[in-house]
Protein backbone atom coordinates (compact mmCIF):
# COMPACT_ATOMS: atom_id res chain seq x y z
CA UNK A 1 0.00 0.00 0.00
CA UNK A 2 2.96 2.23 0.63
CA UNK A 3 4.25 2.01 -2.36
CA UNK A 4 0.77 2.50 -4.31
CA UNK A 5 0.89 5.94 -2.49
CA UNK A 6 4.57 6.28 -3.79
CA UNK A 7 3.56 5.62 -7.39
CA UNK A 8 0.39 8.09 -7.14
CA UNK A 9 2.52 10.61 -5.67
CA UNK A 10 6.12 10.49 -8.22
CA UNK A 11 3.74 9.89 -11.16
CA UNK A 12 1.87 13.19 -10.07
CA UNK A 13 4.37 14.95 -9.59
CA UNK A 14 6.16 13.84 -12.86
CA UNK A 15 3.35 14.90 -14.87
CA UNK A 16 3.91 18.07 -13.43
CA UNK A 17 7.72 17.90 -14.43
CA UNK A 18 6.43 16.46 -17.69
CA UNK A 19 4.83 20.00 -18.50
CA UNK A 20 6.85 22.35 -16.80
CA UNK A 21 10.81 20.79 -16.90
CA UNK A 22 12.60 23.50 -16.61
CA UNK A 23 11.00 24.16 -13.03
CA UNK A 24 11.78 21.21 -11.83
CA UNK A 25 15.14 19.97 -13.56
CA UNK A 26 17.21 21.85 -10.65
CA UNK A 27 15.38 20.34 -7.71
CA UNK A 28 13.43 17.12 -9.25
CA UNK A 29 14.08 16.19 -12.93
CA UNK A 30 11.97 14.49 -14.95
CA UNK A 31 14.36 11.27 -15.54
CA UNK A 32 14.76 10.92 -11.99
CA UNK A 33 10.83 11.17 -11.17
CA UNK A 34 9.85 8.74 -13.80
CA UNK A 35 12.15 5.61 -12.71
CA UNK A 36 10.55 6.65 -8.74
CA UNK A 37 7.30 6.37 -10.54
CA UNK A 38 7.69 3.38 -12.31
CA UNK A 39 9.79 1.54 -10.05
CA UNK A 40 7.01 1.86 -7.09
CA UNK A 41 4.39 1.27 -9.69
CA UNK A 42 6.00 -2.24 -9.87
CA UNK A 43 6.76 -2.84 -6.64
CA UNK A 44 3.11 -2.37 -5.60
CA UNK A 45 1.61 -4.08 -8.14
CA UNK A 46 4.50 -7.23 -7.66
CA UNK A 47 3.84 -6.66 -3.73
CA UNK A 48 0.16 -6.55 -4.14
CA UNK A 49 0.00 -10.22 -6.38
CA UNK A 50 2.80 -12.00 -4.15
CA UNK A 51 0.74 -11.15 -0.76
CA UNK A 52 -2.87 -12.61 -2.23
CA UNK A 53 -1.27 -15.51 -3.12
CA UNK A 54 0.34 -16.33 -0.11
CA UNK A 55 -2.87 -15.30 1.74
CA UNK A 56 -4.96 -16.75 -0.34
CA UNK A 57 -2.75 -20.46 -0.73
CA UNK A 58 -2.88 -20.06 3.32
CA UNK A 59 -6.50 -20.23 2.90
CA UNK A 60 -6.83 -22.84 -0.06
CA UNK A 61 -4.81 -25.12 1.88
CA UNK A 62 -6.17 -24.56 5.46
CA UNK A 63 -2.53 -23.64 6.08
CA UNK A 64 -2.56 -22.45 9.77
CA UNK A 65 1.91 -22.87 9.79
CA UNK A 66 3.32 -19.15 10.45
CA UNK A 67 5.54 -17.74 7.96
CA UNK A 68 8.57 -19.91 6.73
CA UNK A 69 11.98 -18.65 7.01
CA UNK A 70 12.11 -18.53 3.46
CA UNK A 71 8.82 -16.24 3.15
CA UNK A 72 10.39 -14.03 6.15
CA UNK A 73 13.80 -13.86 4.20
CA UNK A 74 11.82 -13.04 0.79
CA UNK A 75 9.90 -10.49 2.83
CA UNK A 76 13.15 -9.04 4.13
CA UNK A 77 15.06 -8.76 0.98
CA UNK A 78 12.26 -7.50 -1.18
CA UNK A 79 11.70 -4.25 1.17
CA UNK A 80 15.31 -3.71 1.42
CA UNK A 81 15.74 -3.60 -2.06
CA UNK A 82 13.11 -0.91 -2.83
CA UNK A 83 14.29 0.73 -0.62
CA UNK A 84 17.86 0.85 -1.34
CA UNK A 85 16.60 1.45 -5.11
CA UNK A 86 14.79 4.68 -3.74
CA UNK A 87 17.82 5.34 -2.56
CA UNK A 88 19.95 5.23 -5.44
CA UNK A 89 17.30 7.02 -7.34
CA UNK A 90 17.62 10.04 -5.09
CA UNK A 91 21.58 10.00 -5.47
CA UNK A 92 20.46 9.94 -9.23
CA UNK A 93 22.80 6.46 -9.65
CA UNK A 94 20.82 4.52 -12.72
CA UNK A 95 21.96 2.05 -15.09
CA UNK A 96 19.47 -0.09 -15.91
CA UNK A 97 16.94 -0.16 -18.92
CA UNK A 98 13.02 0.90 -19.10
CA UNK A 99 11.41 0.06 -15.95
CA UNK A 100 13.86 -1.08 -14.44
CA UNK A 101 16.36 1.90 -14.27
CA UNK A 102 18.21 1.28 -10.77
CA UNK A 103 21.97 -0.02 -11.33
CA UNK A 104 22.12 -3.40 -12.47
CA UNK A 105 23.64 -5.43 -9.12
CA UNK A 106 20.11 -4.66 -7.82
CA UNK A 107 18.72 -7.26 -9.82
CA UNK A 108 20.89 -10.14 -7.62
CA UNK A 109 18.75 -9.33 -4.24
CA UNK A 110 15.64 -9.11 -6.79
CA UNK A 111 16.13 -12.95 -8.11
CA UNK A 112 17.33 -14.27 -4.64
CA UNK A 113 14.26 -12.89 -3.29
CA UNK A 114 12.03 -14.33 -5.89
CA UNK A 115 13.79 -17.68 -5.69
CA UNK A 116 12.87 -17.69 -1.71
CA UNK A 117 9.31 -17.22 -2.38
CA UNK A 118 9.39 -19.55 -5.02
CA UNK A 119 10.91 -22.44 -2.61
CA UNK A 120 8.14 -21.67 0.42
CA UNK A 121 5.57 -21.15 -1.88
CA UNK A 122 5.84 -24.56 -3.84
CA UNK A 123 6.49 -26.48 -0.46
CA UNK A 124 3.59 -25.14 0.93
CA UNK A 125 0.91 -26.18 -1.99
CA UNK A 126 -0.13 -29.59 -3.47
CA UNK A 127 -1.43 -30.28 -6.38
CA UNK A 128 -3.60 -33.60 -5.25
CA UNK A 129 -6.86 -31.32 -5.39
CA UNK A 130 -8.90 -32.27 -8.87
CA UNK A 131 -9.88 -30.83 -10.31
CA UNK A 132 -7.30 -28.45 -10.09
CA UNK A 133 -9.04 -24.80 -9.71
CA UNK A 134 -7.86 -22.56 -12.14
CA UNK A 135 -6.60 -19.55 -10.17
CA UNK A 136 -4.34 -21.60 -8.51
CA UNK A 137 -3.07 -22.56 -12.17
CA UNK A 138 -3.04 -19.46 -12.75
CA UNK A 139 -0.59 -18.57 -9.32
CA UNK A 140 1.65 -21.09 -9.93
CA UNK A 141 2.30 -20.13 -13.40
CA UNK A 142 2.53 -16.77 -12.73
CA UNK A 143 5.31 -17.30 -9.90
CA UNK A 144 7.23 -19.43 -12.17
CA UNK A 145 7.27 -17.07 -15.48
CA UNK A 146 8.42 -14.33 -13.57
CA UNK A 147 11.34 -15.90 -12.66
CA UNK A 148 12.17 -17.10 -15.98
CA UNK A 149 11.14 -13.35 -17.69
CA UNK A 150 12.94 -11.82 -15.36
CA UNK A 151 15.99 -13.58 -15.97
CA UNK A 152 15.71 -12.83 -19.39
CA UNK A 153 15.19 -8.88 -19.08
CA UNK A 154 18.84 -9.49 -17.37
CA UNK A 155 20.47 -11.51 -20.27
CA UNK A 156 21.98 -7.77 -21.75
CA UNK A 157 24.54 -8.14 -18.72
CA UNK A 158 25.82 -11.17 -21.46
CA UNK A 159 28.00 -9.16 -24.03
CA UNK A 160 26.83 -11.55 -26.57
CA UNK A 161 22.90 -10.55 -26.51
CA UNK A 162 24.41 -6.77 -26.93
CA UNK A 163 26.34 -7.34 -30.44
CA UNK A 164 23.15 -6.52 -32.23
CA UNK A 165 20.99 -3.61 -31.15
CA UNK A 166 18.05 -5.14 -32.79
CA UNK A 167 18.35 -8.52 -31.29
CA UNK A 168 18.84 -6.76 -27.66
CA UNK A 169 15.84 -4.63 -28.33
CA UNK A 170 13.81 -8.07 -29.23
CA UNK A 171 15.09 -9.74 -26.39
CA UNK A 172 14.46 -6.45 -23.73
CA UNK A 173 10.64 -5.76 -24.82
CA UNK A 174 10.26 -9.85 -25.05
CA UNK A 175 10.82 -10.40 -21.59
CA UNK A 176 8.94 -7.18 -20.69
CA UNK A 177 6.05 -8.26 -22.47
CA UNK A 178 6.09 -11.85 -21.31
CA UNK A 179 6.54 -10.16 -17.27
CA UNK A 180 3.28 -8.52 -17.71
CA UNK A 181 1.64 -11.44 -18.79
CA UNK A 182 2.87 -13.24 -15.73
CA UNK A 183 2.30 -10.92 -13.07
CA UNK A 184 -1.25 -10.52 -14.84
CA UNK A 185 -1.75 -14.54 -14.23
CA UNK A 186 -1.12 -13.89 -10.65
CA UNK A 187 -3.45 -10.40 -10.39
CA UNK A 188 -6.12 -12.28 -12.53
CA UNK A 189 -5.82 -15.65 -10.26
CA UNK A 190 -6.75 -13.62 -7.22
CA UNK A 191 -9.20 -11.86 -9.06
CA UNK A 192 -10.76 -14.96 -9.62
CA UNK A 193 -10.53 -16.53 -6.31
CA UNK A 194 -12.13 -13.26 -4.53
CA UNK A 195 -15.04 -13.57 -7.17
CA UNK A 196 -15.41 -17.86 -6.26
CA UNK A 197 -15.49 -16.61 -2.37
CA UNK A 198 -18.12 -13.84 -2.93
CA UNK A 199 -20.19 -15.53 -5.19
CA UNK A 200 -19.54 -19.50 -3.42
CA UNK A 201 -19.89 -20.58 -6.84
CA UNK A 202 -16.57 -22.88 -7.16
CA UNK A 203 -18.30 -24.25 -11.14
CA UNK A 204 -16.71 -20.28 -11.96
CA UNK A 205 -12.82 -21.55 -11.62
CA UNK A 206 -13.73 -24.79 -12.98
CA UNK A 207 -15.41 -25.22 -16.14
CA UNK A 208 -14.40 -25.40 -19.88
CA UNK A 209 -14.32 -21.81 -20.58
CA UNK A 210 -12.37 -20.72 -17.63
CA UNK A 211 -9.28 -23.73 -18.97
CA UNK A 212 -9.54 -22.43 -22.63
CA UNK A 213 -9.41 -18.41 -21.83
CA UNK A 214 -6.22 -19.75 -19.46
CA UNK A 215 -4.46 -21.54 -22.14
CA UNK A 216 -5.35 -18.55 -24.39
CA UNK A 217 -3.89 -16.04 -21.76
CA UNK A 218 -1.10 -18.02 -21.56
CA UNK A 219 -0.22 -18.52 -24.96
CA UNK A 220 -0.51 -14.59 -25.17
CA UNK A 221 2.15 -14.74 -22.53
CA UNK A 222 4.66 -16.56 -24.62
CA UNK A 223 3.83 -14.96 -28.54
CA UNK A 224 2.36 -11.75 -28.02
CA UNK A 225 4.94 -9.08 -26.91
CA UNK A 226 5.60 -8.33 -30.31
CA UNK A 227 3.51 -5.29 -30.80
CA UNK A 228 5.75 -3.50 -28.59
CA UNK A 229 8.77 -3.79 -31.06
CA UNK A 230 6.71 -4.18 -34.70
CA UNK A 231 8.49 -0.82 -36.19
CA UNK A 232 11.69 -2.62 -35.07
CA UNK A 233 13.39 -3.68 -38.24
CA UNK A 234 14.11 -6.92 -36.67
CA UNK A 235 12.71 -10.63 -38.09
CA UNK A 236 9.34 -10.44 -39.77
CA UNK A 237 8.08 -13.59 -38.32
CA UNK A 238 7.91 -11.87 -35.08
CA UNK A 239 5.65 -9.43 -36.09
CA UNK A 240 3.60 -11.49 -37.29
CA UNK A 241 3.37 -14.32 -34.92
CA UNK A 242 2.38 -11.43 -32.70
CA UNK A 243 -0.46 -10.48 -34.98
CA UNK A 244 -1.98 -13.86 -35.17
CA UNK A 245 -2.19 -14.41 -31.26
CA UNK A 246 -3.51 -11.22 -30.51
CA UNK A 247 -6.17 -11.84 -32.71
CA UNK A 248 -7.25 -14.82 -30.39
CA UNK A 249 -7.58 -12.19 -27.95
CA UNK A 250 -11.09 -10.99 -30.21
CA UNK A 251 -12.41 -14.39 -28.44
CA UNK A 252 -11.69 -13.28 -25.02
CA UNK A 253 -13.42 -9.85 -25.99
CA UNK A 254 -16.18 -11.44 -27.49
CA UNK A 255 -17.11 -13.60 -24.61
CA UNK A 256 -16.52 -10.49 -21.96
CA UNK A 257 -19.27 -8.49 -23.92
CA UNK A 258 -21.74 -11.51 -24.10
CA UNK A 259 -21.33 -12.05 -20.26
CA UNK A 260 -22.09 -8.56 -19.80
CA UNK A 261 -25.20 -8.41 -21.33
CA UNK A 262 -25.93 -12.08 -19.86
CA UNK A 263 -25.77 -11.13 -16.33
CA UNK A 264 -28.01 -9.54 -14.02
CA UNK A 265 -28.01 -7.61 -10.86
CA UNK A 266 -28.06 -10.95 -8.82
CA UNK A 267 -26.94 -10.63 -4.86
CA UNK A 268 -28.20 -7.22 -4.26
CA UNK A 269 -24.98 -7.58 -0.52
CA UNK A 270 -22.48 -8.19 -2.77
CA UNK A 271 -23.07 -5.69 -4.96
CA UNK A 272 -22.43 -3.09 -2.49
CA UNK A 273 -19.52 -4.75 -1.35
CA UNK A 274 -16.52 -2.53 -1.60
CA UNK A 275 -13.92 -5.52 -2.86
CA UNK A 276 -16.74 -7.31 -5.38
CA UNK A 277 -16.90 -3.20 -6.91
CA UNK A 278 -13.33 -3.15 -7.36
CA UNK A 279 -12.99 -6.33 -9.11
CA UNK A 280 -16.46 -5.69 -10.93
CA UNK A 281 -15.18 -1.75 -11.87
CA UNK A 282 -11.56 -3.85 -13.32
CA UNK A 283 -13.68 -6.19 -15.26
CA UNK A 284 -14.86 -2.69 -17.33
CA UNK A 285 -11.51 -1.66 -17.81
CA UNK A 286 -10.23 -5.07 -18.92
CA UNK A 287 -12.64 -5.05 -21.62
CA UNK A 288 -11.90 -1.23 -22.79
CA UNK A 289 -7.85 -1.45 -22.66
CA UNK A 290 -8.48 -5.27 -24.34
CA UNK A 291 -10.01 -3.18 -27.10
CA UNK A 292 -7.39 -0.43 -27.47
CA UNK A 293 -4.61 -3.27 -27.32
CA UNK A 294 -6.44 -5.54 -29.66
CA UNK A 295 -6.20 -2.58 -32.05
CA UNK A 296 -3.05 -1.55 -31.36
CA UNK A 297 -1.91 -5.08 -32.21
CA UNK A 298 -2.56 -4.70 -35.86
CA UNK A 299 0.58 -3.76 -37.43
CA UNK A 300 -0.75 -1.25 -39.30
CA UNK A 301 -2.85 0.97 -36.68
CA UNK A 302 0.33 0.15 -34.56
CA UNK A 303 2.58 2.47 -37.12
CA UNK A 304 0.07 5.40 -35.68
CA UNK A 305 0.33 4.59 -31.94
CA UNK A 306 3.28 3.35 -31.29
CA UNK A 307 5.41 5.88 -29.91
CA UNK A 308 2.86 8.39 -28.94
CA UNK A 309 0.52 8.39 -25.90
CA UNK A 310 -2.11 5.69 -26.82
CA UNK A 311 0.64 3.54 -25.34
CA UNK A 312 1.00 5.24 -22.21
CA UNK A 313 -2.97 4.96 -22.00
CA UNK A 314 -2.64 1.49 -22.65
CA UNK A 315 0.19 0.94 -19.76
CA UNK A 316 -1.80 3.15 -17.60
CA UNK A 317 -5.08 2.37 -18.32
CA UNK A 318 -4.03 -1.96 -17.43
CA UNK A 319 -1.89 -0.75 -14.33
CA UNK A 320 -4.58 1.20 -12.79
CA UNK A 321 -7.65 0.19 -14.20
CA UNK A 322 -6.82 -3.62 -14.16
CA UNK A 323 -4.12 -4.34 -11.89
CA UNK A 324 -4.79 -1.63 -9.40
CA UNK A 325 -8.47 -2.46 -8.89
CA UNK A 326 -8.24 -5.84 -9.18
CA UNK A 327 -5.52 -5.60 -6.07
CA UNK A 328 -7.62 -2.72 -4.16
CA UNK A 329 -10.60 -5.33 -4.49
CA UNK A 330 -7.72 -8.46 -2.72
CA UNK A 331 -6.22 -6.61 -0.19
CA UNK A 332 -10.08 -4.86 0.57
CA UNK A 333 -11.28 -8.47 1.01
CA UNK A 334 -7.97 -9.81 2.96
CA UNK A 335 -8.46 -6.83 5.69
CA UNK A 336 -12.37 -6.77 6.02
CA UNK A 337 -12.87 -3.15 4.91
CA UNK A 338 -16.52 -3.85 4.77
CA UNK A 339 -16.20 -4.30 8.38
CA UNK A 340 -15.45 -0.61 9.02
CA UNK A 341 -18.43 1.78 9.95
CA UNK A 342 -20.53 2.71 7.45
CA UNK A 343 -19.71 6.54 7.01
CA UNK A 344 -16.44 5.52 6.76
CA UNK A 345 -17.77 3.05 3.90
CA UNK A 346 -19.78 5.72 2.62
CA UNK A 347 -16.31 7.65 1.95
CA UNK A 348 -14.50 4.72 0.99
CA UNK A 349 -17.44 4.38 -2.18
CA UNK A 350 -17.42 8.24 -3.02
CA UNK A 351 -13.19 8.39 -3.57
CA UNK A 352 -14.12 5.06 -5.60
CA UNK A 353 -16.40 6.84 -7.74
CA UNK A 354 -14.05 10.16 -7.77
CA UNK A 355 -11.00 7.34 -9.07
CA UNK A 356 -13.05 6.07 -11.85
CA UNK A 357 -14.39 9.07 -13.21
CA UNK A 358 -10.54 10.50 -12.94
CA UNK A 359 -9.14 7.74 -14.64
CA UNK A 360 -11.38 7.91 -17.67
CA UNK A 361 -10.50 11.01 -18.05
CA UNK A 362 -7.19 10.48 -17.28
CA UNK A 363 -7.22 7.78 -19.74
CA UNK A 364 -9.33 9.40 -22.40
CA UNK A 365 -7.07 12.51 -22.32
CA UNK A 366 -4.27 10.22 -23.13
CA UNK A 367 -5.70 8.25 -25.74
CA UNK A 368 -6.87 11.52 -27.73
CA UNK A 369 -3.59 12.91 -26.93
CA UNK A 370 -1.69 9.90 -28.85
CA UNK A 371 -4.30 10.30 -31.40
CA UNK A 372 -2.84 13.75 -32.15
CA UNK A 373 0.66 12.89 -32.12
CA UNK A 374 0.73 10.17 -34.31
CA UNK A 375 -1.25 12.21 -36.78
CA UNK A 376 0.90 15.06 -36.84
CA UNK A 377 3.73 12.60 -36.66
CA UNK A 378 3.23 9.89 -39.28
CA UNK A 379 0.30 11.38 -41.48
CA UNK A 380 1.14 15.18 -41.75
CA UNK A 381 5.41 13.63 -41.14
CA UNK A 382 6.00 17.22 -39.31
CA UNK A 383 9.77 16.18 -38.82
CA UNK A 384 10.16 19.16 -35.48
CA UNK A 385 9.47 17.58 -32.31
CA UNK A 386 7.66 20.64 -30.66
CA UNK A 387 6.33 21.44 -33.26
CA UNK A 388 4.29 17.96 -33.18
CA UNK A 389 4.34 18.02 -29.15
CA UNK A 390 2.09 21.81 -29.02
CA UNK A 391 -1.13 20.46 -29.30
CA UNK A 392 -0.89 17.56 -27.48
CA UNK A 393 0.61 19.14 -24.63
CA UNK A 394 -3.30 20.62 -23.69
CA UNK A 395 -4.67 17.32 -23.39
CA UNK A 396 -1.16 16.03 -21.02
CA UNK A 397 -2.39 19.22 -18.85
CA UNK A 398 -6.09 17.51 -18.70
CA UNK A 399 -4.41 14.31 -17.58
CA UNK A 400 -2.32 15.98 -15.07
CA UNK A 401 -5.03 17.43 -13.17
CA UNK A 402 -7.17 14.23 -13.69
CA UNK A 403 -3.90 12.64 -11.84
CA UNK A 404 -3.94 14.61 -9.35
CA UNK A 405 -7.81 14.01 -8.26
CA UNK A 406 -6.81 9.85 -9.18
CA UNK A 407 -3.46 10.77 -5.92
CA UNK A 408 -6.26 12.29 -3.69
CA UNK A 409 -9.04 9.45 -4.31
CA UNK A 410 -6.57 6.07 -4.12
CA UNK A 411 -4.41 8.18 -2.00
CA UNK A 412 -7.34 8.48 0.61
CA UNK A 413 -8.42 4.58 0.14
CA UNK A 414 -4.50 3.47 0.71
CA UNK A 415 -4.59 5.79 3.57
CA UNK A 416 -7.96 3.68 4.91
CA UNK A 417 -6.62 0.32 4.11
CA UNK A 418 -3.09 1.04 5.91
CA UNK A 419 -5.42 2.23 8.83
CA UNK A 420 -7.61 -1.33 8.90
CA UNK A 421 -4.39 -3.35 8.45
CA UNK A 422 -3.18 -2.08 11.82
CA UNK A 423 -6.31 -1.93 13.79
CA UNK A 424 -6.83 -5.72 12.51
CA UNK A 425 -3.29 -6.58 13.17
CA UNK B 1 -4.88 -33.52 -20.83
CA UNK B 2 -4.20 -30.07 -18.56
CA UNK B 3 -0.80 -31.70 -18.21
CA UNK B 4 0.36 -32.10 -21.71
CA UNK B 5 -1.10 -28.70 -23.45
CA UNK B 6 0.37 -27.18 -20.11
CA UNK B 7 3.92 -28.55 -20.78
CA UNK B 8 3.55 -28.19 -24.85
CA UNK B 9 3.24 -24.38 -23.89
CA UNK B 10 6.39 -24.37 -21.38
CA UNK B 11 8.61 -25.43 -23.96
CA UNK B 12 7.02 -23.69 -26.73
CA UNK B 13 8.49 -20.75 -24.79
CA UNK B 14 11.92 -22.21 -24.46
CA UNK B 15 12.05 -23.05 -27.67
CA UNK B 16 10.57 -19.86 -29.10
CA UNK B 17 13.20 -17.71 -26.77
CA UNK B 18 16.19 -19.47 -28.74
CA UNK B 19 14.96 -18.94 -31.82
CA UNK B 20 14.33 -15.06 -30.79
CA UNK B 21 18.05 -14.92 -29.31
CA UNK B 22 19.34 -16.69 -32.29
CA UNK B 23 17.35 -15.59 -35.49
CA UNK B 24 15.62 -11.67 -33.89
CA UNK B 25 18.07 -9.53 -36.17
CA UNK B 26 18.33 -11.63 -39.41
CA UNK B 27 19.90 -8.52 -41.01
CA UNK B 28 23.45 -8.93 -39.47
CA UNK B 29 24.51 -6.29 -41.74
CA UNK B 30 25.33 -3.79 -38.84
CA UNK B 31 28.83 -3.52 -36.92
CA UNK B 32 29.47 -5.44 -34.12
CA UNK B 33 29.54 -2.36 -31.55
CA UNK B 34 33.32 -1.26 -30.42
CA UNK B 35 34.05 0.18 -26.78
CA UNK B 36 33.17 3.40 -27.79
CA UNK B 37 29.71 2.45 -28.85
CA UNK B 38 29.40 -0.02 -25.63
CA UNK B 39 30.80 3.10 -23.47
CA UNK B 40 28.22 5.53 -25.02
CA UNK B 41 25.29 2.48 -24.22
CA UNK B 42 26.10 2.20 -20.58
CA UNK B 43 26.05 6.19 -20.12
CA UNK B 44 22.89 6.21 -22.01
CA UNK B 45 21.62 4.06 -19.52
CA UNK B 46 23.23 5.59 -16.70
CA UNK B 47 22.39 9.25 -17.73
CA UNK B 48 18.44 7.43 -17.90
CA UNK B 49 18.39 9.28 -21.41
CA UNK B 50 15.71 6.43 -22.08
CA UNK B 51 13.60 8.17 -19.54
CA UNK B 52 13.18 11.28 -21.73
CA UNK B 53 13.90 10.08 -25.40
CA UNK B 54 12.56 7.35 -27.13
CA UNK B 55 14.70 4.35 -30.03
CA UNK B 56 12.26 3.22 -32.12
CA UNK B 57 10.00 4.52 -30.55
CA UNK B 58 10.67 2.79 -26.99
CA UNK B 59 11.18 5.08 -24.11
CA UNK B 60 10.24 8.48 -22.79
CA UNK B 61 8.47 11.17 -24.41
CA UNK B 62 9.38 14.41 -22.98
CA UNK B 63 12.47 14.77 -25.90
CA UNK B 64 12.65 13.91 -29.46
CA UNK B 65 13.16 9.96 -31.05
CA UNK B 66 16.89 9.98 -31.32
CA UNK B 67 17.07 6.58 -33.80
CA UNK B 68 18.20 8.46 -37.03
CA UNK B 69 18.88 12.03 -35.70
CA UNK B 70 22.26 10.99 -36.35
CA UNK B 71 21.70 10.39 -40.34
CA UNK B 72 19.05 13.13 -40.22
CA UNK B 73 20.55 16.13 -43.04
CA UNK B 74 19.60 19.31 -40.81
CA UNK B 75 20.61 17.72 -37.43
CA UNK B 76 23.60 15.08 -37.30
CA UNK B 77 26.49 14.53 -34.95
CA UNK B 78 27.40 17.97 -33.87
CA UNK B 79 24.04 19.10 -33.79
CA UNK B 80 23.62 15.93 -30.97
CA UNK B 81 27.33 17.03 -29.41
CA UNK B 82 25.99 20.53 -28.59
CA UNK B 83 22.86 19.33 -27.14
CA UNK B 84 24.17 16.71 -25.13
CA UNK B 85 27.32 18.82 -24.28
CA UNK B 86 24.98 21.71 -23.02
CA UNK B 87 21.54 20.29 -22.85
CA UNK B 88 18.64 22.99 -22.78
CA UNK B 89 15.79 24.67 -21.33
CA UNK B 90 14.20 21.33 -21.15
CA UNK B 91 17.01 18.36 -20.52
CA UNK B 92 19.17 19.29 -17.91
CA UNK B 93 23.26 19.59 -18.38
CA UNK B 94 24.74 16.35 -17.48
CA UNK B 95 27.76 18.37 -17.31
CA UNK B 96 29.84 15.12 -19.22
CA UNK B 97 33.29 15.17 -20.37
CA UNK B 98 34.11 15.62 -24.39
CA UNK B 99 34.88 12.10 -23.96
CA UNK B 100 31.96 10.73 -23.13
CA UNK B 101 29.99 12.82 -25.16
CA UNK B 102 31.54 11.36 -28.34
CA UNK B 103 30.79 7.56 -27.00
CA UNK B 104 26.84 9.10 -26.47
CA UNK B 105 26.80 10.15 -30.13
CA UNK B 106 28.81 7.15 -31.63
CA UNK B 107 26.00 4.70 -30.02
CA UNK B 108 23.67 7.28 -31.35
CA UNK B 109 25.43 6.72 -34.29
CA UNK B 110 25.60 2.81 -34.24
CA UNK B 111 22.00 2.59 -33.46
CA UNK B 112 20.99 4.77 -37.06
CA UNK B 113 23.06 2.55 -38.68
CA UNK B 114 20.57 -0.23 -37.36
CA UNK B 115 17.56 0.91 -39.35
CA UNK B 116 14.37 3.61 -39.65
CA UNK B 117 12.54 3.87 -37.16
CA UNK B 118 9.22 5.10 -39.31
CA UNK B 119 7.67 2.76 -41.09
CA UNK B 120 6.13 3.89 -45.06
CA UNK B 121 2.78 3.74 -46.21
CA UNK B 122 3.82 1.73 -48.67
CA UNK B 123 5.38 -1.42 -46.48
CA UNK B 124 1.76 -2.00 -44.46
CA UNK B 125 0.20 -5.10 -46.86
CA UNK B 126 -3.26 -5.81 -47.37
CA UNK B 127 -3.33 -8.18 -43.95
CA UNK B 128 -2.73 -5.41 -41.77
CA UNK B 129 0.65 -6.28 -41.40
CA UNK B 130 3.76 -4.51 -42.75
CA UNK B 131 7.23 -5.56 -43.90
CA UNK B 132 10.34 -3.09 -43.08
CA UNK B 133 13.09 -2.09 -45.09
CA UNK B 134 15.79 -1.04 -43.97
Amino acid sequence: MVMLLATLFFGSLASWAFLFPENFNAVLPFYELRPMHVSAALFWILTGAVSGILHFRNELFAEKKSNSLAETLFVAIWCTTAIVIFVCYGLKLFGGREYWEFPPVLNIPILVAWALLMVSYYSRVHFSKRPVPQYFLMWCTGILFFLFTFIEQNLWNFPWFRTSYLKEVAVQWKANGAMVGAWNQMIYGTSLYIMVKISGNESLALNKKSYIFYFIGFANLIFNWGHHIYNLPAAGWIRDTSYFISMLEWILFISIVQDFRKSSPKGSEKKHSLPYQFIISSEYWVLANLLLALLMSIPAINRFTHGTHITVAHAMGTTIGINTMILLGSTGYIVKIDELSARTQTRLKFAFVVAQISLSVFWLSLIIAGLIKGYRSVYLDIQDFNTIMQPVLNLLKIMSVAGVFLLLSFGWIGVVYIKKLFSTR
Amino acid sequence: MFLKIWLTLVIAFLVYSGIVYLFADVRHKEEQPDDAVNHGWVLWQQKNCQSCHQLYGLGGYLGPDLTNTASNPYKGRKYMEIFIKNGTAKMPNFHLNDSEVSHIVQFLCWVDKSGSSKVKAESVHWTGTYRIDK
